[in-house]
Protein backbone atom coordinates (compact mmCIF):
# COMPACT_ATOMS: atom_id res chain seq x y z
CA UNK A 1 0.00 0.00 0.00
CA UNK A 2 1.52 3.82 -0.15
CA UNK A 3 2.82 4.87 2.34
CA UNK A 4 2.08 6.64 5.33
CA UNK A 5 0.34 10.27 4.45
CA UNK A 6 2.15 12.63 6.59
CA UNK A 7 0.25 15.50 5.80
CA UNK A 8 -3.51 13.79 6.21
CA UNK A 9 -2.57 12.00 8.75
CA UNK A 10 -1.91 15.62 11.05
CA UNK A 11 -4.77 17.21 10.03
CA UNK A 12 -6.61 14.05 10.84
CA UNK A 13 -4.94 13.80 14.67
CA UNK A 14 -5.97 17.33 14.20
CA UNK A 15 -9.46 17.25 14.15
CA UNK A 16 -9.60 14.15 16.06
CA UNK A 17 -8.16 15.64 19.13
CA UNK A 18 -10.78 19.08 18.92
CA UNK A 19 -13.52 16.80 18.53
CA UNK A 20 -12.64 14.64 21.58
CA UNK A 21 -11.90 17.97 23.98
CA UNK A 22 -15.58 18.90 22.54
CA UNK A 23 -17.25 15.40 23.85
CA UNK A 24 -16.01 15.77 26.93
CA UNK A 25 -16.72 19.15 27.35
CA UNK A 26 -20.33 18.94 26.15
CA UNK A 27 -21.21 17.12 29.41
CA UNK A 28 -21.06 20.77 30.69
CA UNK A 29 -23.19 22.40 27.85
CA UNK A 30 -26.67 23.47 28.74
CA UNK A 31 -26.13 21.86 32.30
CA UNK A 32 -28.36 18.86 33.71
CA UNK A 33 -27.77 15.97 36.22
CA UNK A 34 -26.25 13.45 34.05
CA UNK A 35 -27.20 11.09 36.68
CA UNK A 36 -30.67 10.69 35.73
CA UNK A 37 -31.06 8.71 32.51
CA UNK A 38 -33.30 11.33 30.39
CA UNK A 39 -30.76 13.82 30.96
CA UNK A 40 -27.54 11.86 30.09
CA UNK A 41 -29.26 9.36 27.48
CA UNK A 42 -31.71 12.07 25.90
CA UNK A 43 -29.87 15.11 26.50
CA UNK A 44 -32.25 16.30 28.54
CA UNK A 45 -35.02 16.69 26.29
CA UNK A 46 -33.77 20.04 25.19
CA UNK A 47 -32.29 20.06 21.80
CA UNK A 48 -33.56 23.03 19.39
CA UNK A 49 -34.82 22.62 15.96
CA UNK A 50 -30.96 23.43 14.26
CA UNK A 51 -29.36 21.36 17.26
CA UNK A 52 -31.98 18.50 16.40
CA UNK A 53 -30.90 18.89 12.59
CA UNK A 54 -27.16 18.19 13.21
CA UNK A 55 -27.91 15.59 15.51
CA UNK A 56 -30.22 13.66 13.51
CA UNK A 57 -28.54 14.16 10.26
CA UNK A 58 -25.42 13.11 12.01
CA UNK A 59 -27.24 10.22 12.99
CA UNK A 60 -29.41 8.68 10.10
CA UNK A 61 -26.22 9.28 7.49
CA UNK A 62 -23.81 7.37 9.28
CA UNK A 63 -19.84 6.95 7.82
CA UNK A 64 -20.46 3.70 6.84
CA UNK A 65 -23.46 4.92 4.39
CA UNK A 66 -21.16 7.71 3.02
CA UNK A 67 -18.40 4.70 2.55
CA UNK A 68 -20.58 2.01 1.36
CA UNK A 69 -23.33 3.92 -1.05
CA UNK A 70 -20.75 5.10 -3.31
CA UNK A 71 -19.27 1.72 -3.19
CA UNK A 72 -22.49 -0.05 -4.17
CA UNK A 73 -22.57 2.73 -7.12
CA UNK A 74 -18.74 1.74 -8.06
CA UNK A 75 -19.63 -2.03 -7.83
CA UNK A 76 -23.08 -2.45 -9.05
CA UNK A 77 -24.10 0.96 -10.47
CA UNK A 78 -27.44 2.34 -10.58
CA UNK A 79 -29.13 0.18 -7.73
CA UNK A 80 -27.29 2.51 -5.65
CA UNK A 81 -29.07 5.71 -6.09
CA UNK A 82 -32.60 3.99 -4.31
CA UNK A 83 -30.63 5.88 -1.38
CA UNK A 84 -32.16 8.72 -2.70
CA UNK A 85 -36.44 7.82 -3.38
CA UNK A 86 -35.60 5.85 0.21
CA UNK A 87 -34.57 9.25 1.67
CA UNK A 88 -37.50 10.92 -0.04
CA UNK A 89 -39.98 8.80 1.62
CA UNK A 90 -38.74 8.83 5.72
CA UNK A 91 -39.59 12.90 5.96
CA UNK A 92 -43.16 12.42 5.27
CA UNK A 93 -42.84 9.27 7.88
CA UNK A 94 -41.07 11.61 10.54
CA UNK A 95 -43.38 14.51 9.50
CA UNK A 96 -46.53 12.87 10.20
CA UNK A 97 -45.96 9.91 12.77
CA UNK A 98 -43.23 10.73 15.16
CA UNK A 99 -44.32 14.16 16.63
CA UNK A 100 -47.44 12.01 18.23
CA UNK A 101 -44.55 9.62 19.83
CA UNK A 102 -42.66 12.48 20.43
CA UNK A 103 -45.40 13.88 22.21
CA UNK A 104 -46.48 11.02 24.35
CA UNK A 105 -43.04 9.98 25.29
CA UNK A 106 -42.55 13.51 26.81
CA UNK A 107 -45.73 13.07 28.72
CA UNK A 108 -44.91 10.01 30.09
CA UNK A 109 -41.61 10.30 30.15
CA UNK A 110 -40.57 7.53 28.19
CA UNK A 111 -37.04 6.76 26.72
CA UNK A 112 -37.50 4.02 24.97
CA UNK A 113 -39.79 2.73 21.81
CA UNK A 114 -40.34 -0.27 24.27
CA UNK A 115 -41.22 1.74 27.38
CA UNK A 116 -43.89 3.24 25.06
CA UNK A 117 -44.61 -0.10 23.95
CA UNK A 118 -45.17 -0.96 27.56
CA UNK A 119 -47.18 1.72 28.26
CA UNK A 120 -49.65 1.44 25.34
CA UNK A 121 -50.60 -2.44 25.09
CA UNK A 122 -49.22 -2.97 28.98
CA UNK A 123 -47.73 -6.14 28.31
CA UNK A 124 -43.81 -6.75 29.38
CA UNK A 125 -43.44 -9.65 26.75
CA UNK A 126 -44.81 -7.47 24.11
CA UNK A 127 -41.97 -4.76 25.63
CA UNK A 128 -39.43 -7.48 25.97
CA UNK A 129 -39.54 -8.31 22.07
CA UNK A 130 -39.38 -4.81 20.80
CA UNK A 131 -36.45 -4.18 23.37
CA UNK A 132 -34.51 -7.39 22.24
CA UNK A 133 -34.99 -6.95 18.47
CA UNK A 134 -33.85 -3.14 18.93
CA UNK A 135 -30.74 -4.28 20.58
CA UNK A 136 -29.64 -6.98 18.60
CA UNK A 137 -30.38 -4.70 15.16
CA UNK A 138 -28.48 -1.49 16.49
CA UNK A 139 -25.13 -4.24 17.08
CA UNK A 140 -24.39 -4.74 13.59
CA UNK A 141 -24.85 -1.13 12.87
CA UNK A 142 -22.24 0.19 15.29
CA UNK A 143 -20.05 -2.40 14.17
CA UNK A 144 -20.76 -1.07 10.98
CA UNK A 145 -19.59 2.43 11.61
CA UNK A 146 -16.22 1.01 12.62
CA UNK A 147 -15.59 -0.45 9.69
CA UNK A 148 -16.52 2.97 8.04
CA UNK A 149 -13.14 3.98 10.64
CA UNK A 150 -11.03 1.39 9.45
CA UNK A 151 -11.55 2.34 5.77
CA UNK A 152 -10.11 5.51 6.37
CA UNK A 153 -7.22 5.08 8.75
CA UNK A 154 -6.31 2.19 6.27
CA UNK A 155 -6.69 5.03 3.61
CA UNK A 156 -3.81 7.24 5.52
CA UNK A 157 -1.81 4.74 5.21
CA UNK A 158 -1.80 2.85 8.33
CA UNK A 159 -1.27 -0.93 8.04
CA UNK A 160 -0.31 -3.13 10.03
CA UNK A 161 -0.72 -6.80 11.10
CA UNK A 162 -2.13 -7.82 14.98
CA UNK A 163 -2.13 -5.41 17.60
CA UNK A 164 -0.10 -2.64 16.07
CA UNK A 165 -2.66 -2.31 12.80
CA UNK A 166 -5.71 -2.74 15.35
CA UNK A 167 -4.36 0.15 17.43
CA UNK A 168 -5.97 3.33 15.45
CA UNK A 169 -8.59 1.52 16.18
CA UNK A 170 -8.68 0.75 19.35
CA UNK A 171 -7.63 4.64 20.43
CA UNK A 172 -10.32 5.54 18.19
CA UNK A 173 -13.03 3.19 20.20
CA UNK A 174 -11.44 4.27 23.83
CA UNK A 175 -12.12 8.16 22.48
CA UNK A 176 -15.42 7.12 21.59
CA UNK A 177 -16.56 5.23 24.81
CA UNK A 178 -14.82 7.50 27.01
CA UNK A 179 -16.72 10.73 26.10
CA UNK A 180 -20.19 9.05 25.57
CA UNK A 181 -19.58 7.83 29.01
CA UNK A 182 -18.55 10.93 30.93
CA UNK A 183 -21.31 13.62 28.50
CA UNK A 184 -24.00 11.10 27.11
CA UNK A 185 -25.87 12.29 24.33
CA UNK A 186 -25.01 16.02 24.98
CA UNK A 187 -20.97 14.25 23.15
CA UNK A 188 -22.46 12.99 19.62
CA UNK A 189 -25.06 16.41 19.74
CA UNK A 190 -22.05 18.53 19.67
CA UNK A 191 -19.85 16.73 17.76
CA UNK A 192 -22.24 16.06 15.11
CA UNK A 193 -22.13 19.74 14.31
CA UNK A 194 -18.07 19.72 13.62
CA UNK A 195 -19.03 15.89 11.81
CA UNK A 196 -21.78 17.94 9.52
CA UNK A 197 -19.84 20.44 8.73
CA UNK A 198 -16.84 19.10 7.57
CA UNK A 199 -18.87 16.45 5.94
CA UNK A 200 -20.82 19.08 3.55
CA UNK A 201 -17.22 20.97 3.08
CA UNK A 202 -16.04 17.32 1.69
CA UNK A 203 -19.03 16.93 0.03
CA UNK A 204 -19.65 19.73 -1.87
CA UNK A 205 -15.67 20.14 -2.56
CA UNK A 206 -16.15 16.50 -4.23
CA UNK A 207 -18.71 17.21 -6.18
CA UNK A 208 -17.89 20.33 -8.26
CA UNK A 209 -14.12 19.92 -8.30
CA UNK A 210 -13.76 16.32 -9.33
CA UNK A 211 -16.13 16.71 -12.26
CA UNK A 212 -14.26 19.98 -13.36
CA UNK A 213 -11.04 17.93 -13.16
CA UNK A 214 -12.49 15.16 -15.25
CA UNK A 215 -13.89 17.25 -17.42
CA UNK A 216 -17.51 17.31 -16.51
CA UNK A 217 -20.15 14.90 -15.99
CA UNK A 218 -20.45 13.59 -19.68
CA UNK A 219 -17.28 12.53 -19.58
CA UNK A 220 -17.80 10.38 -15.86
CA UNK A 221 -20.83 8.86 -16.86
CA UNK A 222 -19.37 8.04 -20.50
CA UNK A 223 -16.92 6.13 -18.86
CA UNK A 224 -19.99 4.06 -17.07
CA UNK A 225 -20.71 0.19 -18.04
CA UNK A 226 -23.93 0.50 -20.18
CA UNK A 227 -25.01 -2.36 -17.30
CA UNK A 228 -23.96 -0.15 -14.77
CA UNK A 229 -25.56 3.07 -15.83
CA UNK A 230 -29.28 2.32 -15.93
CA UNK A 231 -30.99 -0.48 -13.62
CA UNK A 232 -32.05 -3.53 -16.15
CA UNK A 233 -35.41 -3.21 -17.26
CA UNK A 234 -37.44 -6.54 -15.95
CA UNK A 235 -37.77 -9.96 -17.76
CA UNK A 236 -40.93 -11.41 -18.88
CA UNK A 237 -42.85 -12.30 -15.85
CA UNK A 238 -40.88 -10.61 -13.08
CA UNK A 239 -40.75 -7.14 -11.66
CA UNK A 240 -37.16 -7.66 -12.23
CA UNK A 241 -35.00 -4.87 -10.60
CA UNK A 242 -37.37 -2.34 -10.35
CA UNK A 243 -39.22 -4.21 -7.97
CA UNK A 244 -36.06 -4.33 -5.85
CA UNK A 245 -35.58 -0.81 -6.56
CA UNK A 246 -38.51 0.45 -5.35
CA UNK A 247 -39.25 -2.27 -2.19
CA UNK A 248 -36.06 -1.09 -1.25
CA UNK A 249 -36.84 2.40 -0.86
CA UNK A 250 -40.13 1.66 0.86
CA UNK A 251 -39.28 -0.64 3.30
CA UNK A 252 -35.66 1.06 4.08
CA UNK A 253 -38.03 4.32 4.93
CA UNK A 254 -40.17 2.58 6.89
CA UNK A 255 -37.34 0.84 8.65
CA UNK A 256 -35.23 3.64 9.57
CA UNK A 257 -37.36 5.40 12.46
CA UNK A 258 -37.78 1.98 13.83
CA UNK A 259 -34.27 1.68 15.07
CA UNK A 260 -33.46 2.93 18.66
CA UNK A 261 -31.05 5.28 17.53
CA UNK A 262 -33.02 7.20 15.45
CA UNK A 263 -35.70 7.74 17.83
CA UNK A 264 -32.86 8.57 20.58
CA UNK A 265 -32.29 11.57 18.16
CA UNK A 266 -36.01 12.62 17.88
CA UNK A 267 -36.81 12.06 21.27
CA UNK A 268 -34.43 14.55 22.34
CA UNK A 269 -36.03 17.13 20.32
CA UNK A 270 -37.45 19.87 22.42
CA UNK A 271 -40.67 19.84 20.79
CA UNK A 272 -42.72 17.65 18.23
CA UNK A 273 -42.68 21.36 16.36
CA UNK A 274 -38.80 20.83 16.14
CA UNK A 275 -39.36 17.12 14.98
CA UNK A 276 -41.47 18.50 12.54
CA UNK A 277 -39.36 21.40 11.23
CA UNK A 278 -36.85 19.11 10.62
CA UNK A 279 -38.76 16.92 8.27
CA UNK A 280 -38.74 20.06 6.07
CA UNK A 281 -35.18 20.75 6.57
CA UNK A 282 -33.51 17.13 6.47
CA UNK A 283 -33.90 16.60 2.96
CA UNK A 284 -30.83 18.56 1.99
CA UNK A 285 -28.92 15.37 3.68
CA UNK A 286 -30.48 13.60 0.86
CA UNK A 287 -29.29 15.59 -1.70
CA UNK A 288 -25.54 15.78 -0.33
CA UNK A 289 -26.11 11.36 -0.40
CA UNK A 290 -27.25 11.31 -3.93
CA UNK A 291 -24.21 13.99 -4.82
CA UNK A 292 -22.18 11.31 -2.87
CA UNK A 293 -23.08 8.15 -4.80
CA UNK A 294 -22.00 9.71 -8.10
CA UNK A 295 -18.77 9.68 -6.52
CA UNK A 296 -18.27 5.78 -7.13
CA UNK A 297 -18.92 6.54 -10.91
CA UNK A 298 -15.72 9.04 -10.52
CA UNK A 299 -13.93 6.24 -9.40
CA UNK A 300 -15.25 3.96 -12.29
CA UNK A 301 -14.24 6.71 -14.67
CA UNK A 302 -11.11 7.02 -13.22
CA UNK A 303 -10.21 3.79 -13.33
CA UNK A 304 -8.94 3.75 -9.36
CA UNK A 305 -9.13 -0.40 -9.00
CA UNK A 306 -6.42 -0.63 -11.65
CA UNK A 307 -3.93 1.73 -10.24
CA UNK A 308 -1.13 0.00 -8.47
CA UNK A 309 -1.21 2.36 -6.16
CA UNK A 310 -4.74 1.67 -4.50
CA UNK A 311 -4.27 -2.02 -5.27
CA UNK A 312 -4.04 -2.97 -1.51
CA UNK A 313 -6.36 -0.98 -0.44
CA UNK A 314 -8.89 -2.56 -2.02
CA UNK A 315 -7.70 -5.66 -1.51
CA UNK A 316 -8.12 -4.88 2.08
CA UNK A 317 -11.87 -3.30 1.86
CA UNK A 318 -12.95 -4.13 -1.91
CA UNK A 319 -15.03 -1.44 -2.93
CA UNK A 320 -15.30 0.31 0.01
CA UNK A 321 -12.04 1.92 -1.24
CA UNK A 322 -13.36 3.26 -3.62
CA UNK A 323 -14.36 7.06 -1.79
CA UNK A 324 -10.73 6.68 0.03
CA UNK A 325 -8.74 6.18 -3.26
CA UNK A 326 -10.85 8.61 -4.80
CA UNK A 327 -10.03 11.56 -2.48
CA UNK A 328 -6.18 10.72 -2.18
CA UNK A 329 -5.94 10.62 -5.83
CA UNK A 330 -7.64 14.03 -6.64
CA UNK A 331 -7.17 15.98 -3.65
CA UNK A 332 -4.41 17.63 -1.89
CA UNK A 333 -3.39 16.35 1.04
CA UNK A 334 -4.10 18.26 3.37
CA UNK A 335 -7.57 18.31 2.20
CA UNK A 336 -7.59 14.57 2.41
CA UNK A 337 -7.40 14.55 6.26
CA UNK A 338 -10.01 17.10 6.47
CA UNK A 339 -12.18 14.71 3.77
CA UNK A 340 -11.01 11.56 5.77
CA UNK A 341 -11.92 13.20 9.63
CA UNK A 342 -15.22 14.07 8.01
CA UNK A 343 -15.80 10.18 7.86
CA UNK A 344 -14.07 8.61 10.29
CA UNK A 345 -15.65 11.32 12.74
CA UNK A 346 -18.84 10.28 10.92
CA UNK A 347 -18.38 7.39 12.63
CA UNK A 348 -18.21 8.19 16.09
CA UNK A 349 -21.67 9.97 16.27
CA UNK A 350 -23.97 7.64 14.97
CA UNK A 351 -21.61 4.64 16.83
CA UNK A 352 -22.50 7.18 20.54
CA UNK A 353 -26.05 7.39 19.51
CA UNK A 354 -26.66 4.06 19.02
CA UNK A 355 -24.34 2.95 21.78
CA UNK A 356 -26.55 5.09 24.28
CA UNK A 357 -29.75 3.90 22.36
CA UNK A 358 -29.12 0.67 23.26
CA UNK A 359 -28.02 1.24 26.41
CA UNK A 360 -31.30 2.60 27.53
CA UNK A 361 -33.08 -0.02 26.10
CA UNK A 362 -31.09 -2.79 27.84
CA UNK A 363 -31.52 -0.24 31.42
CA UNK A 364 -35.27 0.82 31.24
CA UNK A 365 -36.74 -2.38 29.56
CA UNK A 366 -34.26 -5.30 30.91
CA UNK A 367 -32.72 -3.75 33.89
CA UNK A 368 -35.82 -1.89 35.58
CA UNK A 369 -38.47 -4.44 34.17
CA UNK A 370 -37.58 -7.63 34.94
CA UNK A 371 -33.92 -7.26 37.68
CA UNK A 372 -33.75 -4.74 39.49
CA UNK A 373 -37.25 -3.00 39.60
CA UNK A 374 -37.12 -0.85 42.65
CA UNK A 375 -33.75 0.68 41.26
CA UNK A 376 -33.25 4.88 41.98
CA UNK A 377 -32.36 6.82 39.33
CA UNK A 378 -29.02 7.51 39.74
CA UNK A 379 -28.64 3.64 39.29
CA UNK A 380 -30.40 3.53 36.44
CA UNK A 381 -28.44 5.97 34.90
CA UNK A 382 -24.98 4.06 36.37
CA UNK A 383 -26.34 1.38 34.82
CA UNK A 384 -26.95 2.74 31.57
CA UNK A 385 -23.14 4.14 30.90
CA UNK A 386 -21.91 0.40 31.65
CA UNK A 387 -24.16 -0.64 29.11
CA UNK A 388 -23.15 1.50 26.45
CA UNK A 389 -19.55 0.52 27.11
CA UNK A 390 -20.22 -2.83 27.19
CA UNK A 391 -22.02 -2.77 23.60
CA UNK A 392 -19.01 -0.85 22.14
CA UNK A 393 -16.99 -3.39 23.09
CA UNK A 394 -19.14 -5.98 21.60
CA UNK A 395 -19.26 -3.89 18.44
CA UNK A 396 -15.24 -3.61 18.60
CA UNK A 397 -14.23 -7.19 19.28
CA UNK A 398 -16.52 -8.09 16.58
CA UNK A 399 -14.98 -6.16 14.00
CA UNK A 400 -11.70 -7.11 15.03
CA UNK A 401 -12.30 -11.08 15.58
CA UNK A 402 -14.42 -11.74 12.30
CA UNK A 403 -14.58 -10.81 8.46
CA UNK A 404 -16.61 -7.73 7.22
CA UNK A 405 -18.72 -9.50 5.75
CA UNK A 406 -20.59 -10.83 8.68
CA UNK A 407 -21.30 -7.73 10.38
CA UNK A 408 -22.48 -6.41 6.66
CA UNK A 409 -24.99 -9.69 6.31
CA UNK A 410 -26.18 -9.17 10.01
CA UNK A 411 -26.97 -5.15 9.03
CA UNK A 412 -29.48 -6.68 6.28
CA UNK A 413 -30.89 -9.26 9.10
CA UNK A 414 -31.36 -6.05 11.48
CA UNK A 415 -33.39 -4.35 9.27
CA UNK A 416 -35.47 -7.03 8.43
CA UNK A 417 -35.72 -7.80 12.46
CA UNK A 418 -36.36 -4.04 13.37
CA UNK A 419 -39.24 -4.01 10.84
CA UNK A 420 -41.05 -6.06 12.62
CA UNK A 421 -41.64 -4.04 15.62
CA UNK A 422 -43.85 -1.68 12.61
CA UNK A 423 -47.57 -2.79 13.86
CA UNK A 424 -46.94 -2.45 17.92
CA UNK A 425 -44.87 1.42 17.59
CA UNK A 426 -46.15 2.80 14.33
CA UNK A 427 -49.38 1.93 13.83
CA UNK A 428 -49.48 1.63 17.96
CA UNK A 429 -49.69 5.28 18.11
CA UNK A 430 -52.87 5.61 16.26
CA UNK A 431 -54.76 2.75 17.44
CA UNK A 432 -54.54 -0.13 20.10
CA UNK A 433 -57.32 -2.45 17.82
CA UNK A 434 -54.25 -5.16 17.96
CA UNK A 435 -54.03 -7.25 20.69
CA UNK A 436 -50.77 -7.44 22.78
CA UNK A 437 -50.44 -11.37 22.49
CA UNK A 438 -51.34 -11.08 18.79
CA UNK A 439 -48.77 -8.43 18.11
CA UNK A 440 -46.26 -10.57 20.13
CA UNK A 441 -46.78 -14.00 17.65
CA UNK A 442 -46.88 -11.72 14.78
CA UNK A 443 -43.38 -10.19 15.48
CA UNK A 444 -42.28 -13.74 15.97
CA UNK A 445 -43.69 -15.15 12.94
CA UNK A 446 -42.77 -12.14 10.67
CA UNK A 447 -39.12 -12.49 12.86
CA UNK A 448 -38.47 -16.44 11.88
CA UNK A 449 -39.83 -15.47 7.93
CA UNK A 450 -37.50 -13.21 7.73
CA UNK A 451 -34.74 -15.39 9.16
CA UNK A 452 -34.93 -18.03 7.10
CA UNK A 453 -35.65 -16.07 3.69
CA UNK A 454 -32.52 -14.07 4.58
CA UNK A 455 -30.61 -17.41 5.13
CA UNK A 456 -32.03 -19.24 1.87
CA UNK A 457 -31.73 -16.19 -0.61
CA UNK A 458 -29.60 -16.51 -3.49
CA UNK A 459 -26.69 -15.36 -2.87
CA UNK A 460 -27.40 -16.40 0.80
CA UNK A 461 -27.47 -14.25 4.00
CA UNK A 462 -28.80 -10.95 1.60
CA UNK A 463 -31.64 -9.43 2.08
CA UNK A 464 -33.88 -9.55 -1.14
CA UNK A 465 -35.79 -12.62 -2.03
CA UNK A 466 -37.28 -14.01 -4.82
CA UNK A 467 -40.63 -14.64 -3.69
CA UNK A 468 -43.12 -17.15 -6.95
CA UNK A 469 -46.43 -16.04 -7.24
CA UNK A 470 -49.08 -17.31 -10.14
CA UNK A 471 -46.02 -17.29 -12.78
CA UNK A 472 -44.45 -14.31 -11.47
CA UNK A 473 -41.52 -13.81 -9.77
CA UNK A 474 -40.92 -11.19 -7.66
CA UNK A 475 -37.29 -10.54 -6.27
CA UNK A 476 -37.94 -7.91 -3.55
CA UNK A 477 -36.22 -6.62 -0.19
CA UNK A 478 -37.84 -9.08 2.13
CA UNK A 479 -38.25 -6.72 4.83
CA UNK A 480 -41.30 -5.88 2.86
CA UNK A 481 -42.88 -9.09 2.41
CA UNK A 482 -42.75 -10.17 5.92
CA UNK A 483 -44.15 -7.05 7.85
CA UNK A 484 -47.05 -7.95 5.26
CA UNK A 485 -47.12 -11.40 6.59
CA UNK A 486 -46.55 -10.02 10.12
CA UNK A 487 -49.74 -7.31 9.90
CA UNK A 488 -51.97 -10.47 8.57
CA UNK A 489 -50.93 -12.50 11.07
CA UNK A 490 -51.81 -9.90 14.01
CA UNK A 491 -54.74 -8.84 12.25
CA UNK A 492 -55.99 -12.32 12.37
CA UNK A 493 -54.91 -13.37 15.71
CA UNK A 494 -56.52 -10.15 17.14
CA UNK A 495 -60.05 -11.17 17.45
CA UNK A 496 -59.20 -14.64 18.71
CA UNK A 497 -56.82 -13.00 21.71
CA UNK A 498 -59.72 -10.56 22.11
CA UNK A 499 -62.18 -13.41 23.22
CA UNK A 500 -59.98 -15.09 25.35
CA UNK A 501 -59.68 -12.34 28.33
CA UNK A 502 -59.81 -8.61 28.55
CA UNK A 503 -57.00 -6.49 27.54
CA UNK A 504 -54.50 -4.81 29.90
CA UNK A 505 -54.87 -0.85 30.71
CA UNK A 506 -53.53 1.37 28.54
CA UNK A 507 -52.00 4.28 29.93
CA UNK A 508 -51.80 7.13 27.62
CA UNK A 509 -54.68 9.02 26.87
CA UNK A 510 -55.47 10.63 23.50
CA UNK A 511 -54.65 13.94 24.54
CA UNK A 512 -51.33 12.73 24.92
CA UNK A 513 -50.15 12.49 21.73
CA UNK A 514 -50.88 16.24 20.87
CA UNK A 515 -48.75 19.34 22.46
CA UNK B 1 -64.93 11.31 27.07
CA UNK B 2 -62.48 13.95 27.25
CA UNK B 3 -63.39 17.24 27.51
CA UNK B 4 -63.33 19.95 24.36
CA UNK B 5 -60.24 21.60 25.41
CA UNK B 6 -58.37 17.93 25.12
CA UNK B 7 -60.15 17.37 22.11
CA UNK B 8 -59.12 20.28 20.10
CA UNK B 9 -55.71 19.70 21.29
CA UNK B 10 -55.43 16.69 20.43
CA UNK B 11 -56.05 17.92 16.85
CA UNK B 12 -52.85 18.83 16.18
CA UNK B 13 -50.92 15.75 15.65
CA UNK B 14 -54.05 13.52 14.29
CA UNK B 15 -55.31 13.70 10.75
CA UNK B 16 -54.85 16.54 8.10
CA UNK B 17 -55.71 16.19 4.55
CA UNK B 18 -52.83 18.18 3.94
CA UNK B 19 -51.12 14.74 4.47
CA UNK B 20 -51.79 13.40 1.46
CA UNK B 21 -49.94 15.99 -0.44
CA UNK B 22 -47.04 14.31 2.06
CA UNK B 23 -48.30 10.60 1.23
CA UNK B 24 -48.23 11.64 -2.60
CA UNK B 25 -44.39 11.79 -2.72
CA UNK B 26 -44.72 7.96 -2.83
CA UNK B 27 -45.70 7.55 -5.82
CA UNK B 28 -43.05 9.50 -7.99
CA UNK B 29 -40.48 7.75 -5.64
CA UNK B 30 -41.51 4.19 -6.32
CA UNK B 31 -42.43 4.45 -9.91
CA UNK B 32 -38.97 3.36 -11.03
CA UNK B 33 -40.04 2.63 -14.58
CA UNK B 34 -41.30 6.12 -14.92
CA UNK B 35 -37.82 7.41 -14.32
CA UNK B 36 -35.52 4.40 -15.72
CA UNK B 37 -34.15 5.98 -18.88
CA UNK B 38 -31.06 8.27 -19.76
CA UNK B 39 -32.91 11.03 -21.71
CA UNK B 40 -32.87 13.68 -21.80
CA UNK B 41 -29.38 14.14 -19.89
CA UNK B 42 -29.22 17.25 -18.06
CA UNK B 43 -25.59 19.05 -17.79
CA UNK B 44 -24.09 15.39 -18.91
CA UNK B 45 -26.44 13.30 -15.69
CA UNK B 46 -29.08 10.75 -17.28
CA UNK B 47 -32.21 11.02 -16.29
CA UNK B 48 -32.76 8.82 -14.01
CA UNK B 49 -29.93 10.47 -11.61
CA UNK B 50 -31.09 14.59 -12.11
CA UNK B 51 -34.60 13.31 -11.77
CA UNK B 52 -34.17 11.95 -8.59
CA UNK B 53 -32.26 14.49 -7.15
CA UNK B 54 -34.51 17.10 -8.48
CA UNK B 55 -37.41 14.89 -6.60
CA UNK B 56 -35.65 15.58 -3.89
CA UNK B 57 -35.73 19.40 -4.14
CA UNK B 58 -39.49 19.08 -5.05
CA UNK B 59 -40.35 16.80 -1.88
CA UNK B 60 -38.54 19.12 0.61
CA UNK B 61 -40.60 21.99 -1.11
CA UNK B 62 -44.31 20.03 -0.44
CA UNK B 63 -43.04 19.03 2.78
CA UNK B 64 -42.02 22.59 3.77
CA UNK B 65 -45.47 23.71 2.34
CA UNK B 66 -47.50 21.31 4.38
CA UNK B 67 -45.53 22.42 7.47
CA UNK B 68 -46.53 25.96 7.06
CA UNK B 69 -49.91 25.53 5.89
CA UNK B 70 -50.88 23.04 9.22
CA UNK B 71 -49.04 25.59 11.30
CA UNK B 72 -50.95 28.40 10.46
CA UNK B 73 -54.21 26.80 10.34
CA UNK B 74 -54.07 25.91 14.24
CA UNK B 75 -53.50 29.63 15.14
Amino acid sequence: MQDINWVALIVFVALFAFITWLGFAAAHWRRGDLDVLHEWGLGGRRFGTIIAWFLIGGDLYTAYTFIAVPALAFGAGAIAFFAVPYTIMIYPILFIVFPRLWAVSQKHGYITPADFVRGRFGNRWLALAITITGIVATMPYIALQLVGLQVVIGGLGIVGTGFVGDLPLIIAFVILAAFTYSSGLRAPAAIAIVKDTLIYITAFTAVIVIPYQLGGFDKIFAAVPATKLLLAPPPANSTGSYGIYASLAFGSALALFLYPHSLTGILSASSGHAVRRNAALLPAYSFMLGLLALLGFMAIALGLDKLPEYAAGFKAFSNNFAVPALFLNQFPSWFVGVAFAAIGIGALVPAAIMSIAAANLFTRNVYREFIHAGCSDREEAQMAKWVSLVVKLGALIFILALDTQYAIQLQFLGGIWIIQTLPALIIGLYTRWFNPWALLIAWFIGTAAGTWMWATATPAFTAVYALTIGGWTIPHYTAVSTLLLNLVVAAVLTPLFNMMGEKPVDETLASDYAM
Amino acid sequence: MSDPTNNSNSADYGWSWWYLLLLAQFIPALWVSSYNRAEPAWIGMPFFYWYQLALVFICAAVTAFVYFVTQSRRT
